[in-house]
């Protein structure tokens, strides 16, 4: 009762990823697995190219398709990234993905990363050693708090 | 090292911890000279953001001096006395770029969380709850300031460090309200809180050229202070029924732009009051509206309403059709506070700005579980308490 409405959003997102994971729609038979972007406040020649992806995306190596272009209104570079081989619907169940098991998570994470090397030089880390101990409620905000959304959104 | 631990809801205590290290290059490390209670910290300590774990570090506005720095820092030496933005910002990206700062793509290492909340999450910020980053707080001997060239801001001489202190977050925040909701020369300006965001948000729109500013609270003490130090008039929103007055004191047109700095525990002693707090605390609402409520209803037509005040997730009785039919302008934002703040600095040197009232109360490290109390239940007088943990 108390989480109700905190739990909300959560469990919409894994409504979502459930129903995306269904057989995929006429239009695109890989419409459940669409491409992967994040956009980069860098200019396309310093992001890279579809042959070469910057890092860390670059040690998926074949693994991927990598489109790169420039996005609308002087906003930086398109980065978009698909895995060559589309997930199974139980990869990419909402169960996998509270697991952290969906592949789609590590490109997601893949990229965010690109972004911050590319933008800002570094991946920002959390503070260590943590200051936290270990509570039951504590140890669920840990667990949503890196695999809450859908499709790869971190 | 001792800092202020957030422990369960309504619990804070003093303990151990590590000390920070550095991580990044571009990060720094900050001994503590001063920081202070905010009223965001309040909605943390009550459990109205449920983000927290036990043992986070709380505090978000503070000013200090740097004993250590990564490679990639440039702009700053050991033994500099400096104000950090309570917001970390990487500077680079587009929203950074765009003089956005709070909403930084790159600061947040717990993006997963505003991302389920609000669809995209905000930066990180200090010891603000694991949806805003989970970075540690600042009430503690040492913190860690990620990305510091671009957050943290050397102090003029002159400037004292109770009144810089400010600077960190309340003063920008202030700014930004009336800056972002577009107060100009011959508007009316109404403020929702007397705390230190709404003083300083009445006395920025004093400074952007606002004919008049009135400032709405019910603590007397308060009233007097922004009367006596900010210059704004006044109205005892338990004395009067609000939405008249300011209709009346504005030639009946209504305030220009009105700015809401109360946040998600409005208080009120209407009958909605009760319904909002019933719903808020059986988590069917997570916030109560009150101020904003009454400040979409005050609102000029086609004027603007700006939100400062803290809100976490869904409100109730949402005010939707007045927003419509008056043709308003509605805007709220966590403070950008690094576009601001050498402005800020400058003209406090110059003596425009004044904060040091603000600081009612100062105390030790282990006197700040009393002094949140003291400041949730704003008794004694008590605007701000500084908490130095040196002392
Ligand atoms: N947007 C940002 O970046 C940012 C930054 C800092 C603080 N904040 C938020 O600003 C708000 C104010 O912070 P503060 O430190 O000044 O807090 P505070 O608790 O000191 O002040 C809040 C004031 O609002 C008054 N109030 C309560 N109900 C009211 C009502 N219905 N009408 C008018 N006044 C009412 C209280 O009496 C109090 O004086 C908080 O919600 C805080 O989270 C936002
Ligand atoms: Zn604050
Ligand atoms: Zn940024």
């Amino acid at each position: 009762m108390k989480k109700a409405l905190w739990a909300l959003p959560v469990v919409a997102a894994g409504v979502a990823v459930a129903r995306k994971a269904l057989p995929a729609g006429r239009a695109d038979d890989r419409a459940g697995d669409r491409w992967l972007t994040v956009t980069i406040n860098r200019s396309p020649a310093e992001v890279g190219s579809a042959g070469k992806p910057p890092a860390p995306l670059d040690r998926f190596g074949e693994d991927i398709d990598v489109r790169v272009r420039p996005a609308p209104g002087d906003r930086g570079t398109e980065l978009a990234v698909r895995l060559k081989e589309p997930p199974s619907a139980l990869a990419s169940s909402a169960p996998a993905r509270l697991a952290g098991e969906d592949p789609r998570q590590e490109v997601r994470l893949a990229l965010r990363e690109a972004k911050a090397l590319l933008e800002a030089g570094e991946v920002m880390l959390p503070d260590s050693p943590p200051t936290t101990h270990a509570t039951p409620g504590g140890k669920a905000l840990g667990l949503l708090a890196r695999r809450s959304g859908g499709e790869g959104v971190l | 090292m001792k800092a202020l631990c957030w422990e369960g809801v309504n619990k804070l205590s003093v303990e151990n911890v590590p000390d920070p290290e550095l991580r990044n290059d571009q990060d720094m490390i900050v001994r503590l000279v001063a920081g202070t209670t905010c009223g965001s910290d309040l909605h943390l300590i009550g459990g109205y953001i449920p983000a927290m774990r036990a043992g986070d570090v709380i505090g978000h506005e503070f000013i200090g001096e740097v004993v250590e720095t990564g490679p990639g820092v440039r702009r700053h030496k050991v033994g500099d006395r400096v104000v950090v933005c309570s917001f970390v910002g990487c500077g680079r990206c587009w929203y950074c770029a765009n003089d956005l700062w709070s909403l930084c793509d790159n600061t947040n290492t717990n993006p997963g969380i505003g991302q389920a909340l609000f669809g995209y999450e905000t930066g990180g910020i200090f010891g603000y709850s694991h949806a805003m980053g989970g970075l540690r707080g600042s009430h503690a001997e040492y913190v860690r300031v990620p990305f510091a060239d671009y957050g943290a801001f050397p102090v003029p001489e002159g400037i004292d460090d109770t009144s810089a202190l400010f600077v960190s977050d309340s003063v920008p925040t202030g700014w930004m309200g009336a800056d972002l909701a577009g107060v100009k020369p011959g508007d009316v300006v109404a403020v929702w809180g007397c705390g230190a965001v709404g003083q300083m948000a009445a006395r920025a729109a004093m400074l952007l050229g606002a004919e008049r500013v009135i400032s709405i609270d019910r603590i007397p003490e308060r009233l007097a202070m922004t009367e006596q130090h900010v210059g704004s008039e006044t109205i005892d929103y338990t004395s009067t029924d609000v939405a008249a007055e300011l209709r009346e004191r504005t030639g009946g047109r209504g305030p220009d732009v009105c700015i809401e700095a109360v946040g998600m525990e409005a208080h009120s002693d209407g009958p909605m009051h009760l319904y909002d707090q019933a719903k808020q605390q059986l988590r069917l609402q997570t916030d109560r509206p009150t101020a904003v409520r009454q400040a979409i209803h005050a609102c000029r037509k086609a004027g603007t309403v700006f939100v400062l005040g803290v809100f976490a997730g869904a409100v109730d009785k949402f005010p939707l059709g007045a927003v419509i039919n008056k043709g308003l302008t509605l805007r709220g934002a966590q403070q950008h506070g690094q576009r601001y703040i050498p402005m800020l600095l400058e003209r406090m040197a110059a003596g425009e700005l004044k904060t040091s009232h603000l600081a009612t109360h100062t105390v030790s490290l282990e006197e700040a579980p009393k002094a949140y109390d003291m400041f949730k239940r704003k008794t004694d007088g008590c605007v701000r308490a500084v908490i130095r943990p040196g002392a």
